[in-house]
């Protein structure tokens, strides 16, 4: 079991409040992304949830146990750290080992246990090696490999992929999503990279200056967001947000197109502008248009074959069904 | 680009170190040569630096003349003890101060390194007061304090900027894994601090070990370590070169050697973390 519940919680540091009072239910098995900008207030939320930061107020339950004061080493909470956290004097095994034998757990059930993970994670032969003879991924893995064989109540990711190349970020990124499917134990996952959030989470959570802008399954956020912020942060690239004149002929002060629901062509379109850069990717393009009269630019995803060049005249067309509309205040409007 | 160091150039910097090392290093290797000669070798006029009659008489004579066994075992424990008894102190301090440091950690850092600026005669008189009211005077638990009290803030400053070294995240996996503080402490902490806590303690033994101002003027006979030893023998009836020599020699010759064979340990854990 692992239903972690933040009630009311707050935290400052000094006179500096970095979480304002802040309520949050993550389910028992729930894969959930903290996401939002650097410095918005999701690594200090794990922290608190991890017990390595004290909450200035409030109370952190999990499953149903007020764990507030509880202290991290008894929370049953296994963290992966963005450093990895190794311990450099040991050896692979003695890493894996070492929440087993502060747990003081028998010598034969920790060598079963550290041989499982090992070859759950690809890490049989490396289990002599110190940590500084592996590699970054394989780092990770040992982390993660000494994160799971205490069983926890939840894992916390803090970051865990950004030290990695992006080739090794990917393929990581399906192991941990993998690793959810297999053991349905609760995850809270930090990032700062909306497409891991994209397309790891069950719920995202998405943080602003310590406030949660907005909670939902991503594509409840892809299509229903709740205001300009989490338009803009979830979906890639970009999406579109236009004032002034077009917005009001719509009814709203600010309205939002994503570049994948814009068609472009030579004429006949609804908006016109000048082709700036293009983005080849092979299966799309991105067109930067220019001189539209309604932003400084607005993204066009286009299909990988289109061939406009640069200075091109075009014509484009927003699909009038998926306009998104949001008042002054940036929030949505039903 | 690398900097290109021609072999010439490589040889010229190679006898210059030697030429440095051998001008530090002549003082010793003199008192040494000294110390088997006799006295009139000893101040002859021109002097001489290899070629004389080699004796031991001077050794026979200190040997004689005061029990060197006695000295030596006061040095070993004041040197040893003091150490010790510093780094028990200092680990505990340091790790709160590189791991949970409050507003005032580097004030009292700066204040504790500004206690070896102020000249050790400036409170000579109040500890000796202190040490006559304790009945610590000419006592080796009186001189551990006093040398440990001396060398504690160079301890910890030591060990601070080894533990400092150490990523925090590392102690806070130990955390997460169960680890009770003593626990990180004992397993995380100090097996990766192990170079930088031997270090220290090498460093503070020498230090204590050649510590003469505090041994000098709180011990007569019964607690005096070897620089007490060395000092019996330059009395003002008239200096005997040659057995100063031979009495410094054997002082020094146990900590020469403790050196020599630590000098690995000592420069690595001078230059950690210097280099990452």
């Amino acid at each position: 079991m692992g239903r972690i519940v933040l009630d009311n919680v707050t935290k400052s540091f000094g006179n500096v409040q970095v979480i304002p009072p802040l309520d949050l239910t993550i389910d028992d098995g729930e894969f959930t992304v903290f996401v939002g900008p650097s410095g918005c207030g999701k690594s200090t939320l794990l922290r608190l949830i991890a017990g390595l930061e004290d909450v200035s107020s409030g109370q952190i339950r999990i499953d149903r146990e007020d764990a507030t004061n509880v202290p991290p080493a008894k929370r049953r909470l296994a963290m992966v750290f963005q450093s990895y956290a190794l311990y450099p004097h040991m050896s692979v095994r003695k890493n894996i080992a070492f929440p087993l034998r502060m747990a003081g757990m028998d010598k034969a059930e920790i060598d079963k246990r550290v041989e499982n993970a090992a070859a759950v994670l690809n890490l049989s032969d490396y289990l002599d090696r110190r940590p500084g003879q592996l590699s970054g991924g394989q780092r990770q893995r040992v982390a993660i490999g000494r994160a799971i064989v205490r069983e926890p109540a939840a894992f916390l990711f803090d970051e865990p992929l950004s030290n990695l190349d992006a080739a090794l970020r990917v393929g990581m990124r399906l192991e941990i999503s993998e690793l959810h499917e297999r053991l349905k134990t609760t995850m809270i996952y930090v990032t700062h990279d909306q497409v891991e959030a994209m397309t790891m989470a069950d719920k995202i959570v998405v943080l602003r200056a310590g406030h949660i802008e907005q909670v939902g399954s991503p594509l409840e956020l892809y299509h229903t967001p709740r205001n300009t912020f989490v338009a803009g942060f979830i979906g890639s690239p970009k999406m579109n947000l236009i004032e002034g004149p077009e917005a009001t002929r719509h009814g709203a002060h600010t309205i939002g197109i994503r570049p994948e629901h814009i068609a472009v062509s030579p004429t006949g379109g609804e908006w016109s502008g000048v082709v700036g850069v293009s983005e080849h990717l092979g299966s799309d393009t991105f067109l930067h248009i220019h001189e539209t009269g309604l932003a400084e630019t607005i993204t066009v995803r286009a299909g990988g074959e289109v061939s406009f060049r640069h200075g091109d005249r075009v014509t484009l067309s927003p699909r009038a069904d998926v306009i998104h509309k949001f008042d002054a205040q940036g929030l949505r409007q039903e | 680009m690398a900097r290109a160091i021609t072999s010439q150039r490589k040889a010229l910097n190679t006898a210059l170190a030697w030429g440095v090392g051998l001008l530090i290093f002549f003082p010793i290797l003199w008192t040494i040569l000294t110390s088997f000669k006799t006295e009139a070798q000893a101040i002859s006029d021109p002097p001489v630096f290899l070629f004389f009659d080699w004796t031991l008489e001077n050794y026979s004579v200190v040997q004689e003349r005061s029990n060197y066994g006695r000295f030596l075992w006061n040095s070993i424990i004041i040197a040893g003890g003091s150490t010790i008894l510093g780094i028990i102190i200092a680990v505990p301090a340091a790790w709160s101060m590189a791991f949970v440091p409050s507003k005032r950690t580097k004030d009292i850092l700066l204040w504790m390194l500004s206690t070896k600026m102020l000249p050790a005669v400036g409170v000579l008189y109040p500890i000796y007061l202190i040490f006559i009211q304790l009945g610590l005077l000419d006592t080796k638990i009186g001189l551990v304090i006093v040398l440990m009290l001396i060398n504690l803030p160079i301890i910890v400053w030591m060990l601070y900027t080894y533990f400092k070294e150490i990523p925090g995240e590392i102690l806070e996996a130990a955390r997460m894994d169960g680890a009770t503080l003593r626990e990180e402490i004992l397993y995380v902490l100090t097996p990766m601090a192990v170079p930088g806590i031997a270090s220290t303690l090498l460093l503070n033994i020498i230090l204590a070990w050649n510590e003469a101002f505090w041994t000098l003027n709180l011990t007569a006979a019964k607690a005096a370590p070897l620089t007490a030893f060395i000092a019996s023998y330059s009395s003002p009836e008239g200096l005997f070169y040659a057995k100063l020599s031979a009495a410094s020699t054997m002082a020094i010759a146990p900590i020469l050697i403790l050196g020599w064979f630590s000098q690995k340990q000592l420069v690595r854990g001078l230059t950690f973390g210097a280099v990452k």
